[in-house]
């Protein structure tokens, strides 16, 4: 299953990755490759199968609603490359 | 000839969850806190914390369920949504895409009378985002302030079927399922502090026609005001354009409060491409047949049981019954009113009058009201008793409202005490009766007119503190 230009470009905006034409052209072979090897479980017949929601067989791994304290302010805002007022500063996106 | 058209709206409600703690970590809801200091590394998104479900999110997304008429399937799954924005952290956010905890419901609304169902397509649990501040004017400030304290509250969002057919519709609906998440204890639906959140879809077509037209979807609709507004705004730009010949894209529009107009944000091309997949850090959930029954059998009474019992008990008219349901603090106002003073229609007249009036006037809250439901109840009692007029009540009902005093506080300190001794009141008669000779012949010659203006006279004699059962009584006495 071949990935077209276009596709990884797609995907490439989605992911916001700004990618030469080169790495397009390889990342479109190596995606394909990747397609390819998965496809490969369409061979199997699943008819039968029921399907798989998650790996493990475990339902409602639930907790109490009861508060406990988080991160102070500081250490949130730590790795932050801008701050003011004690929140994260970013470009304005709209 | 102009051509009829026919607005198609269906809305996306998101409704904060009324829990203590956040959906998938164990940092607290309060609202109003610093910025970021009610986040963890999980609700921050840092790589590797875990999620774990909060129990309470899950309950009050049945009890939704049961209260909307839903089908709430044995099983159900989260899943990622994918998108870059900065009030996301960890660059997706975690709903349920293709099984959602409730399905198929629907409620009922009235406008003028006229009940219609209104189907729900779907509720599903979710996390919340943050909060973006905008420095300065949102389109020329560079940068924005990001606080992550609303991150990762649970939400419900609730999604109708276009049923609707008019502005006024999709406000009925959005008033009626405020008012039942409102009963059902889900939500505290704070429109302002936007913990009710609604976005509209909204298209128009030919009358007639059978598919849709093309829909916009419009954001930022802060008070049941903004939405009806929103709505008619956009259906005339449709029919506009329809009518001109333009043609119309499918975008994301936002509602401008403060020129009452829509502006595009993004058009479909630019729409979002959100790759869902099954969350793998958050098992499914299996919900037992006897959970649900068992959160059915708790059920707090919701508006529309409410409405019936306050037509067949005390025999109001539906409108007002749908009124008093509006909230669950303002139906135990009634309802306690009602237990010192039973006069049902009579109550419902004061809160719908009087109580109304000054809520709004104020912006206020029922549960806020400085005049408690004992002392609505004794003022009504100081008219049956005749210390005061119903006129002269809503003076002393404005004093109470403003200064939080009691009925008989307030009559005292005005000295608004009603005149109803014969002897004192007789004596002013008799002076209007000398003093208008004229008005008392045409009384003779059979001018009802004549009898009201006589009563005026005496109640602006006495300001308005005469009894008018006993100033009539004796008029026409002495007159006849």
């Amino acid at each position: 299953m071949a990935l077209s230009l276009e596709e990884v470009n797609h995907v490439a905006t989605l992911a916001r990755l700004a990618l030469s034409e080169d790495e397009k052209t390889a990342l479109a072979e190596q995606l394909s490759l990747i397609l390819a090897y998965v496809e490969r479980l369409n061979e199997l017949d699943t008819g039968e199968i029921e399907p798989l929601i998650h790996i493990l067989p475990v339902f409602n791994v639930l907790r109490k609603d009861e508060t406990l304290p988080g991160s102070s302010q500081e250490e949130i805002l730590a790795n932050a490359p801008l701050v003011e007022e004690g929140q994260y500063k970013v470009p304005r996106i709209i | 000839m102009a051509k009829e058209f026919e607005t198609v709206i269906g809305l996306e409600v998101h409704a904060e969850l009324k829990t203590e703690s956040k959906i998938f970590c164990s940092c607290s809801t309060a609202f109003g806190s610093e910025p970021n200091t009610q986040v963890c590394p999980f609700c921050a998104g840092f790589p590797g914390a875990l999620p774990v479900l909060n129990e309470k999110v899950l309950e009050l997304a049945i009890r939704t369920g049961i209260a909307l008429n839903c089908e709430i399937p044995e099983y159900c799954k989260f899943d990622r949504k994918n998108y870059f924005y900065p009030d996301l952290p960890a660059a997706y956010q975690i709903s349920q895409f293709d099984q959602p905890i409730c399905k198929n419901g629907y409620l009922e609304i009235d406008v003028d009378g006229k009940e219609k169902r209104i189907r729900i397509n779907r509720a599903h649990m979710e996390e919340d985002a943050g909060k973006l501040v905008h420095q300065g004017d949102i389109t020329t400030t560079p940068f924005s302030l990001v606080d992550l304290n609303r991150c990762g509250i649970g939400l419900l969002e609730i999604v109708s079927e276009p049923d609707m057919r008019s502005a006024r519709e999709a406000r009925a609906y959005l008033e009626k399922l405020r008012s039942i998440l409102l009963f059902a204890g889900v939500s505290d639906c704070k429109m302002q502090e936007g913990s009710l959140r609604c976005d509209a879809n909204v298209s128009v077509r030919p009358t007639g026609q059978k598919e849709l037209g093309t829909r916009s979807e419009i954001k930022n609709l802060n008070s049941f005001r903004a939405l009806e507004r929103a709505i008619e705004y956009e259906a005339r730009r449709h029919i506009e354009a329809i009518e001109d010949g333009e043609e119309l894209v499918q975008e994301t529009r936002t509602w401008d409060e403060e020129k009452q107009l829509t502006r595009s944000m993004r058009s479909k091309e630019e729409a979002h491409d959100y790759r869902y997949f099954p969350d793998p850090d958050l098992p499914p959930l299996k919900i037992s047949r006897e959970w649900i029954e068992e959160i059915r059998s708790q059920m707090p009474e919701l508006p529309d049981a409410a409405r019936e019992r306050l037509v067949e008990t005390y025999g109001l008219p539906h409108y007002d019954a749908a009124i008093l349901t509006t909230t669950p603090d303002y139906l135990e106002y009634f309802d306690r009113v009602i237990r010192l003073y039973p006069d049902a229609k009579l109550v419902s007249n004061w809160m719908m009058g009087e109580l109304n009036k000054y809520l709004n006037q104020t912006n206020r809250e029922i549960s806020d009201c400085l005049i408690k439901a004992e002392n609505l109840a004794e003022m009504l009692q100081l008219i049956d008793a005749g210390t005061i007029s119903g006129k002269m009540a809503k003076s002393v009902f404005e004093e109470m409202f403003n200064s939080g005093k009691t009925a008989p506080e307030v009559v005292r300190e005005k000295g608004l005490v009603q005149i109803s001794d014969e002897k004192a009141l007789s004596d002013i008669i008799e002076s209007i009766i000398n003093d208008n000779p004229k008005v008392v012949e045409d009384y003779c010659n059979g001018k009802g007119k004549a009898f009201g203006f006589l009563v005026g006279q005496v109640m602006k004699a006495t300001r308005g503190q005469a009894n008018p059962a006993v100033v009539n009584k004796l008029l026409k006495e002495k007159l006849d």
